[in-house]
């Protein structure tokens, strides 16, 4: 069958997927929402207007406004910059760095593997909020120091991963006829064991996004994370429990936006490890 | 003892040892010296000084290493910087509301989890098994200190049943007592129990499901067992091993989402303690804390090794006779 | 034998078994009939996925919750197939018993093996810890399993594979069943000890007088160890014969496949080892008819429409005059179900 044919058939049989379909129109939206927001949003986030602060919702503001006056729409809109940036670079260096780790312990076993996989265990013992907090404190709070955190606790979860799906590839006979015909340890797993493994890290990557999200979304309502001016839904969550008597709703919404898009990101992995794995899917 | 009790000893004791080696390592480690992070930036050269004198920099890293493991293991430890006292005081008085927290919300997730998750295994595919699913992956979704703000908006904004966050104390002279300590606990403990069972339940569920598939259940049903039967006698047992291991994980992330719920709930815990310190810089105190809660997770893990050997008899024999 | 007039063991009428697969709705059995007195012993050989575990499975009652069931099944009289699942459960592991192909992951590994045996005892004869435990021991020795006293206590992982077959057959044989249906018991096993354990079958099955339905997909096996033989193919019985009249004569085109690709000593060297030409088609691809039919030399068009009925070969019967419906009770009967078996040429 052509490349355009099964893709076609992969796309159908992905949108039938209850979980894959809903998860990824969540994620979708998400990602309208960051991109529009780049060039517009109701009203700047800067925007201050104390006169209107505590505003209920309106035709002027759909959500209302914190106790700045500020638009909480816009402020909603704007951060989701934010947390998809989070994501992003936080499982870019989980992969970016745990992929090749893994990859290199399946390969070398012996010693190599033995090291590799003792520091991630390790690694693991430590917690990793408690580490993060450690971290921004040494180093200031903020944007960049908070993500670096979150995605230097990605890289053992992704070696893991992936050495345990390339020991699979590796025992299984093919690379051992690879091997036998003179290919070397480093073609075999760029050729043949890292296709294989790439299902299971997007799955695993859906789920280090959406933890990613949520630990940021913690650091910033410690005041660790995104500092002001830039809008962050976990700093706006602290700036509402201040508020919880007057404006209740202001403690809603952002939660609401974070548990979404972590819902959807959740949705689509399971949806994916259905879709990419078949073997693994459960029975129906 | 068997050998695998013995094995696990020691890695126990070898983990904890470089922990510790780890933890005194790092902040060693920092962009300027101990003083400095301390002091910040402000900081004249003569205070620098004397905050070098006071945490004893000008001896050697090691020295300085086996002074404080020593003084761990005799139950003394450093002062705090900004408290002015043991920070094995100011950590057990901590304790004191974030372990019976801890408890309190690990026996909620398990409850519940292996209630839901034995529940939804066993009418797989049906109704209730989504609703149990669908309610699971809600929990997972949430931030837990979102709920818990939404707990305290329900509960104590709206109905006004507890108070929205403080902690009375667990004597009466202070103004506590039992129950009112216990009703202090509850709302925090749900918080951190919801996403904790949420994961809880998908494991177990899973566990059971994969259990129920295996050879034996066909033929204790072959025996003449019925399907409720072969589930207590020998699904159950045979699924709570991966079930344990992730409960043994789980603490740990227990004990770290209660620092951020303890903020929430504005509870005197370990949890605020260490966020007071870092707010202080009071390096001393996060050394201790962060080696303590460290040791805590670990001290977990082990008994979890343990209880692997007391459910699975593999372990316990070693290599198998022929 | 005995002759037909008692209740027989086990009468299997018209059985038809219905799978709910991702494809639809699918027949896997597809009308089987046979029937067996006490101490009979009958071997089902086919290749995977023929039905032969599924009819198995049917028997006990053990199939898949989707699986859909019609035909009957009688127990000593009793129609399974009408019971409930409670009812069942009283009649596995008391009246029938069965053991299945993988000792390693047949036995809870969690549970030492005196409790697993023990447990059928206490379950249906509601024995206490203590006589369980000496049951099991005397089961235990009377399976010849070496140093049994010492190997109570043992878990599965620390007995051998026959071993743990062993522990198998005296689960099954605790309660003293009226019938022990084995599913390729000795197939996981090593060739030295499938001899032993197969034997042991056979002696045990002679001393209770018992049923035996022995499933398996290897010819020399059922040489040896059953009366009868039904070979299976594509969810149905198609051929049906006392075991010397098989090994003599085979009517069916598969049967005979079957038995030429068997590798022979003697041959001379360069003889190329016979296969049935084309692939076992997957269930979900069975015909209308007659399932061999792509893959027989003989096939005619009737052959495709509808499945084939059973015929008698002329000359094996007891000479009995019956009619039709009592067909299936004359033990030495040979029955085929191809309607072009005449034309085959009788191969020995």
């Amino acid at each position: 069958m052509s490349t355009p044919q099964t893709f076609q058939r992969m796309t159908q049989r992905a949108l039938k997927h209850h979980s894959f379909a809903v998860g990824a129109a969540i994620v979708l939206l998400l990602v309208i929402s960051a991109a529009v927001s780049l060039f517009w949003s109701p009203y700047p986030v800067g925007d201050i207007d104390i006169p209107n602060k505590l505003a209920g919702p309106s035709a002027q503001h759909w959500f209302g406004t914190d106790s700045l006056g500020r638009d909480i729409a816009s402020l909603l809109l704007v951060g989701s910059q934010n947390s998809l940036l989070v994501g992003f670079i936080a499982v870019g260096i989980g992969l970016g760095l745990g992929v090749p780790l893994g990859l290199l312990a399946s390969a070398q076993r012996g010693w190599v593997e033995e090291v590799v996989m003792r520091a991630a265990d390790f690694t693991f013992a430590f917690p990793a909020l408690l580490s993060a907090i450690l971290l921004t404190a040494i180093y200031g709070p903020g944007l960049v120091v908070s993500i670096t955190a979150i995605g230097i606790f990605n890289i053992p979860v992704f070696a893991r991963i992936t050495r345990g799906a390339a020991n699979a590839v590796w025992s299984r006979d093919f690379t051992l006829a690879a091997r036998a015909a003179g290919k070397t340890k480093w073609t075999i797993t760029w050729e043949h064991v890292l296709p294989n493994v790439a299902s299971v890290l997007i799955v695993q990557a859906t789920v280090q996004f959406a933890i990613a999200i949520l630990a940021e979304a913690a650091l910033s309502y410690l005041g660790l994370g995104t500092q002001p001016p830039n809008p962050s839904w976990g700093r706006m969550l602290n700036e509402a429990q201040s508020q919880m008597f007057q404006a209740p709703m202001l403690a809603v919404y952002p939660g609401v936006a974070i548990a979404l898009a972590v819902l959807g990101l959740n949705l689509m992995g399971d949806g994916l490890r259905d879709l990419l794995d078949p073997r693994l899917s459960r029975t129906r | 003892m068997s050998s695998f009790v013995l094995q696990r000893f020691f890695s126990f004791f070898a983990t904890l040892a470089v922990t510790s080696v780890v933890v005194f390592g790092v902040l060693e480690w920092l962009p300027g010296n101990a003083a400095q992070v301390i002091l910040g930036e402000t900081a004249t050269p003569e205070s620098l000084v004397a905050m070098e004198e006071k945490l004893g920099l000008n001896q050697p890293a090691f020295s300085r290493y086996v002074e404080w493991v020593g003084g761990l293991l005799q139950g003394q430890s450093g002062m705090s910087i900004s408290y002015e006292t043991p920070t094995a005081v100011l950590m057990m008085e901590r304790m004191h509301v974030t372990l019976p927290l801890a408890i309190m919300a690990m026996s909620i997730t398990i409850l519940m989890a292996l209630c839901l998750g034995v529940y939804a295994a066993s009418k797989q595919n049906s109704k209730g098994d989504i609703g149990v699913m669908t309610l699971s992956q809600l929990g997972l979704a949430l931030p837990n200190f979102w709920l818990a703000i939404l707990l305290i908006l329900l509960f104590a904004v709206h109905l006004q049943w507890v108070s929205a966050g403080g902690f009375p104390g667990w004597s009466e002279e202070d103004g506590g007592g039992l129950w009112a300590g216990t009703a202090a606990l509850i709302l925090p403990a749900i918080a951190l129990a919801a996403v904790q069972t949420a994961i809880l339940t998908r494991v177990t569920r899973s566990a059971v499901i994969e259990s129920m598939s295996e050879d034996y259940v066909r033929t204790a049903r072959a025996k003449g067992l019925s399907k409720q039967q072969v589930l207590w006698r020998h699904v159950l047992r045979n699924a709570m091993i991966p079930v344990v291991t992730v409960m043994g994980l789980q603490f740990g992330n227990l004990i770290t989402s209660a620092i951020v719920i303890e903020n929430v709930f504005v509870l005197p815990g370990i949890g605020r303690l260490i966020f007071q310190a870092i707010a202080n810089r009071d390096l001393i105190v996060v050394r201790d804390v962060v080696m303590l809660l460290s040791a805590m997770v670990i001290l977990i893990n082990f008994f979890i090794d343990l209880l692997y050997a007391w459910i699975d008899p593999r372990l316990k024999t070693g290599t198998p006779a022929v | 034998m005995t002759p037909s007039n008692t209740t027989p063991l086990l009468s299997v009428r018209n059985l038809r078994v219905g799978l709910q697969t991702s494809h639809g709705q699918l027949e896997a059995l597809r009308g089987v009939d046979f029937e067996m007195q006490r101490g009979d012993t009958l071997g089902l050989i086919g290749e995977s996925g023929c039905g032969k575990s599924l009819t198995a499975l049917a028997i006990m009652g053990l199939l898949p919750e989707r699986a859909t069931v019609s035909g009957s099944i009688a127990l000593n009289g009793t129609d399974l197939t009408q019971l409930s699942d409670e009812a069942l459960c009283t009649l596995r592991g008391t009246r029938m018993a069965m053991i299945f192909q993988e000792p390693m992951t047949a036995l809870n590994p969690l549970h030492p093996i005196w409790k697993q045996i023990a447990e059928p005892l206490q379950l249906h004869q509601g024995m206490d810890l203590v006589s369980a435990k000496a049951r099991a021991l005397e089961l235990l020795e009377r399976v010849q399993l070496p140093r049994a006293r010492e190997r109570l206590d043992n878990y599965p992982h620390q007995l051998s594979g026959g071993q743990r077959q062993r522990v198998m057959i005296s689960i099954a044989l605790a309660c003293q069943p009226d019938i022990l249906i084995a599913d390729e018991p000795t197939t996981a096993l090593d060739v030295t000890v499938q001899k032993e354990v197969l034997a042991l079958i056979r002696q045990l099955v002679a001393e209770d007088g018992m049923g035996l339905l022995l499933i398996s997909h290897d010819l020399g096996l059922m040489r040896d160890q059953v009366e009868r033989v039904m070979v299976m193919y594509g969810g149905a019985v198609v051929e049906s014969a006392p075991t010397k009249a098989l090994f003599g004569m085979r009517a069916h085109p598969y049967s005979q496949g079957l038995f030429a690709a068997r590798p022979q000593l003697g041959l001379k060297r360069g003889t190329r080892l016979q296969t049935i030409a084309g692939n076992v088609p997957e269930i979900f691809n069975w015909p209308q008819g007659c399932a061999f039919a792509d893959r027989c030399a003989y096939v005619q068009d009737n052959c495709r429409q509808a499945l084939p009925q059973l015929e008698l070969v002329p000359g094996t019967h007891d000479g009995i005059d019956e009619n039709v419906a009592d067909k299936s009770r004359r033990v030495n009967a040979h029955w085929v179900r191809c309607p072009e078996w005449q034309k085959l040429e009788a191969s020995a």
